[in-house]
């Protein structure tokens, strides 16, 4: 029988090669239909109508003139006359109409009056957040205030990362389908197995299995669509009412204001070391906000590296600034920002390479220690680090100040839970279906990689159906768990097929099963190549019955793993007069396993980079605390980077023998959390002085240089 | 921008809402390319006072149409296409609700991010910054040729700029793809040789959110490269 443990890599024909995505023609085609692409047979438009106000209670609705409006077909209140909304942007009606235009002049008509109630929206210092605020968290390990007494050097320093949102291209947003008790919902989700129980929990449908979602692609969720949220099932009810299918997308303000944010991250800290680099001691009061509700406890700060003896405090504060949301690697670049800042300037506080300080007590962090020490290592190469570094203030002559800077990071990329059908026609044909859904990360692809790599075929040969809920359940895409989840059930279902399909071929070759081998579109018996039949030819034998393999991710399944490291070096160069930052090179150093597909697997590394530039250097939610509404709810103001705006990003991926027989681990989430940190250092190094908060905008820039310019 | 929608917005009384335009109608026109011939087709004379730099030439006889639909003719993909729409509905909003042409999508509605990238006489254009009025057929005269990403190769075969993009994995959600290959399209029409450098200034103004510049970058000079070889 065929085993379903990985293949030596060097005996991969696929598995570990640079393959072209392969819903990549679909898209730069601009044929294959996003959500919001779909239009349906007599479909209305739907709009939304979102309080104006960061805290109010609603105190009545009036949806008579909207409702009388030319085209207007059905209003769905979502918020009820006493019921609060608790941000700018919350969600409090919705309309659908004929047309676009007609929705959105009936959701402007629609009369909500509103009792304003007190708001907050700044999160910068929790002392004026009065009883907004909730200590969630202490945490003290040793006893650090001894240690950091005993130490021969300390560094105190304030570090901080604002809200920031998830802007995906594609709005949040469906378009929802009856017939009769059956709902079809063409959904942008990162959960396309889940929204069917979403819909029952809300009571919208009477049995997850009426419910049918569709996404073949999606254009970006970044952790910010796992639900169908107030929007989505507010467009089912619709669509309901109407007895018509409904499409509602947000639109680019409502997104940046109410679709998701990334929780601040702000702390006070005090490190110390002996006058060697080797860290003693820690402490932190952190703060931050993730909305009007307190989440998660308090951050795993000291990050990566654990210094013994350290004590954490933090505190929340409950704003009005929009729901928080899972963001690419959840407080990991928070995390990573404050502590890496806080261990730079520590260490040009002694006059020490940071690089050097990282390698001295890379035994702190863990179990992957060589994996970091190799990854520093190789990424000082590739940035030619120890020719390049300088002690912090760059002292040559003129305006433009460079400067180097180096972070770390972890994530743990273990595979969600995950089920595959894997079948072979008796046409020779071969297909993988999961209810699972393509990010844009390259997750068709893998499993397109996974099924022909076992079967012996050429990827051609294989279809891979995903995105649609009426294949076998599959997680949410988050955390990186897809890629793991995907590719154990995929090779446990492929496998499984190839195996009953060995069972009747054997005879024919006059073999036993397991003396068979699937290569080169063969069937053919391992040792005696001669000794085979096309794949063709083999599963003509099937006669007239397909056959299907099944393949389940276990629960400790030895074809992946967790726990990844990751180094990242940054070079900038800073105008001193201007105090604009550009960043001129990115080193991304990245482990995760087995990797299935370099080319993809690259490509989630340079979009990290680059989604790292752009958080680093432009991305702020502002808030107005006057009026609490986000000032910037729009693509002009709230900043993306472009083509031009970086320069050179170089990747490589740890690989070959200590890396690939791990299996694999996910890889969306670890490289972006290390650019914010390794820019600020840069930059840190460059001017001679921190800039404390990302981004680091040229206003800041010159604020630091203020209080400490450049000799 | 949701200020500019909102109607209860105190009004100026030099504003154009007192003119009986809604602020959102005006700064599209005023924002569009063409700004001299919706004026005409909106609102006349009276917008003509408020958009000042409508030249007097291409006012013409100033008939008013709309607001409610109006019939018109495209000319899209070297076909023409015949919609009904108000005159305020956008060209992206025509191509994507009314004739099912979803290449061009819809992100920031206001010019910034270059996904709507379509060409219109050659340029590259903003389609969510153009009225379809104003590029429509008019007074037996021709609307403007446009293109969109449907129209750019033949069903079932790629375009080489389409075909650099998978090569050099330029894309992932892929939903600011279609903009980007109809910017990188135009701009190769006339640029045969571009650098990395001359790349990062002509595709400026499309923004990508999952990060996929550094595929771009490679997969406009290489494509510049496939075309020069003939096999455009």
């Amino acid at each position: 029988m065929a085993d379903y443990h990985w293949p030596p890599t060097d005996k991969c024909s696929l598995i570990g090669r640079r393959i072209s995505r392969l819903d990549g023609p679909w898209k730069s085609s601009g044929r294959i239909k996003y959500s919001y692409d779909v239009n349906r047979p007599n479909m209305l438009h739907g709009k939304m109508v979102f309080s104006p106000y960061a805290h109010a209670k609603v105190v009545s609705i009036d949806t008579t003139a909207a409702e009388k409006m030319p085209g207007v077909k059905a209003v769905e209140v979502i918020t009820e006359p006493g019921k609060e909304v608790f941000w700018a942007g919350h969600e409090v009606v919705a309309v659908a109409a004929e047309t676009e235009e007609q929705a959105r002049d009936a959701a402007r008509r629609i009369q909500v009056r509103y009792e304003k109630l007190p708001h907050l929206v700044s999160d910068v210092d929790p002392a004026k957040a009065g009883e907004h605020t909730k200590q969630l968290a202490e945490q003290t390990d040793g006893n650090p205030d001894q240690a950091l007494q005993q130490a021969e050097v300390t560094s105190e320093g304030e570090y901080g990362v604002p809200v920031i949102t998830h802007c995906c291209l594609e709005a949040h947003g469906q378009v929802a389908e009856w017939e009769g008790d059956n709902l079809t919902i063409y959904a942008s989700t990162q959960n396309v197995s889940g929204m069917p129980g979403e819909m029952v929990r809300a009571k919208i449908a009477d049995s997850a299995d009426k419910v049918r979602v569709l996404t073949p692609v999606m254009g970006g969720g970044f952790g910010s669509k796992f639900a169908a949220d107030t929007w989505g099932l507010a467009c089912a009810r619709l669509a309901k009412k109407a007895g018509r299918p409904v499409k509602m997308m947000l639109e680019r303000d409502q997104e940046l204001m109410a679709a998701g944010a990334r929780p601040s991250m702000y702390a006070k800290v005090k490190v110390g070391a002996k006058k060697d680099g080797t860290l003693v001691g820690w402490t932190s009061e952190s703060w931050g906000t993730g909305g009007p509700d307190a989440q998660g406890g308090a951050p795993s700060i000291p990050y990566v590296v654990r210094i013994p003896d350290r004590r954490v405090r933090h505190t929340t504060v409950l704003t009005n600034i929009g729901p928080a949301r899972a963001w690419r690697a959840p407080n990991h670049p928070q995390m990573c920002l404050i502590t890496m800042s806080a261990l730079d300037d520590l260490a040009a506080k002694l006059d020490m390479d940071p690089v050097e300080m990282l390698q001295k007590n890379i035994q702190m962090t863990g179990q992957l220690a060589k994996t970091y020490s190799a990854e520093l290592e190789k990424a000082a190469e590739l940035m030619d680090w120890k020719k390049k570094w300088h002690p912090r203030g760059d002292k040559t002559p003129g305006l433009i100040k460079k400067g180097l800077g180096v972070s770390i990071h972890t994530w743990g990329g273990a595979g969600h839970p995950s089920n595959c059908n894997c079948t072979i026609q008796p046409d020779g044909s071969v297909s993988a279906s999961l209810g699972s859904q393509d990010l844009g990360t390259g997750t068709r692809t893998v499993i397109g990689i996974i099924t022909a790599e076992t079967m012996g075929l050429p990827l051609e040969a294989v279809k891979v159906n995903i995105g649609d809920s009426k294949y076998p359940p599959d997680g949410a895409s988050g955390g990186s768990t897809t890629v793991g989840g995907v590719s154990a059930s995929t090779r446990r279902a492929a496998t499984a097929a190839l195996n009953q399909l060995l069972d009747k071929v054997a005879p024919s070759l006059d073999a036993k099963p397991d003396e068979l081998e699937a290569v080169d579109g063969q069937i053919r018996v391992k040792g005696s190549p001669s000794r085979a039949i096309s794949w063709k030819q083999a599963c003509a034998k099937l006669g007239t019955t397909p056959i299907t393999g099944v393949g389940q991710r276990e629960r400790t399944d030895d074809l992946i793993s967790s726990g990844v490291g990751g180094a990242q070096m940054a070079e900038v160069s800073v105008d001193t007069e201007t105090g604009i930052v550009q960043v001129d090179k990115l080193v991304a150093v990245q482990d995760c396993g087995l990797i299935i597909d370099l080319k993809t697997a690259e490509s989630q590394v340079y979009g990290a980079c680059i989604m790292g530039v752009t958080y680093s250097l432009f991305e702020d939610k502002i808030m107005d605390e006057q009026t609490g509404r986000c000032l910037n709810a729009d693509l002009e103001f709230y900043k993306l980077a472009g083509i031009g705006d970086f320069g050179d990003i170089v990747v490589h991926m740890m690989s070959g023998p200590g890396y690939d027989e791990r299996g694999v681990i996910g890889l969306g989430e670890p490289p972006v959390i290390s650019p914010g940190a390794a820019i600020s250092n840069a930059v840190a190094n460059a001017i001679g002085v921190r800039v404390p908060t990302l981004p680091v905008t040229p206003d800041k820039v010159l604020g630091a240089l203020g209080k400490g310019a450049v000799a | 921008m949701a200020k500019l929608e909102d109607p209860k917005d105190p009004a100026k009384s030099d504003s154009p809402k007192k003119q009986g335009l809604l602020r959102r109608e005006f700064v599209k026109l005023v924002g569009g390319t063409g700004v001299a011939a919706t004026a005409q087709v909106l609102a006349g004379h009276k917008l003509a006072a408020a958009a000042t730099t409508v030249p007097n030439a291409v006012l013409g006889s100033g008939k008013v149409v709309g607001p409610g639909p109006v019939a018109m003719s495209l000319r899209i993909n070297g076909q023409e296409k015949k919609l009904t729409v108000e005159p305020r509905v956008t060209l992206l909003d025509a191509l994507r609700n009314h004739l099912d042409l979803t290449g061009a999508k819809k992100v920031c509605d206001r010019g910034t991010c270059g996904a709507c990238t379509i060409i219109v006489n050659g340029k590259p254009t903003y389609s969510c910054s153009v009225l379809a009025i104003e590029v429509a057929d008019r007074d037996g005269k021709p609307g403007a040729d446009i293109r969109t990403i449907e129209g750019l190769a033949t069903e079932g075969k790629l375009h080489p700029v389409s075909a650099s993009f998978v090569e050099n994995d330029a894309q992932q959600c892929g939903f600011c793809t279609p903009g980007f290959v109809m910017s990188c399209a135009a701009y190769l029409e006339t640029h045969r040789n571009p650098t990395i450098e001359d790349v990062k200034q002509a595709l400026g103004g499309n923004l990508c959110r999952c990060g996929t510049y550094m595929g771009v970058r490679d997969a406009v000079v290489e494509a510049a490269a496939s075309m020069k070889g003939g096999r455009a």
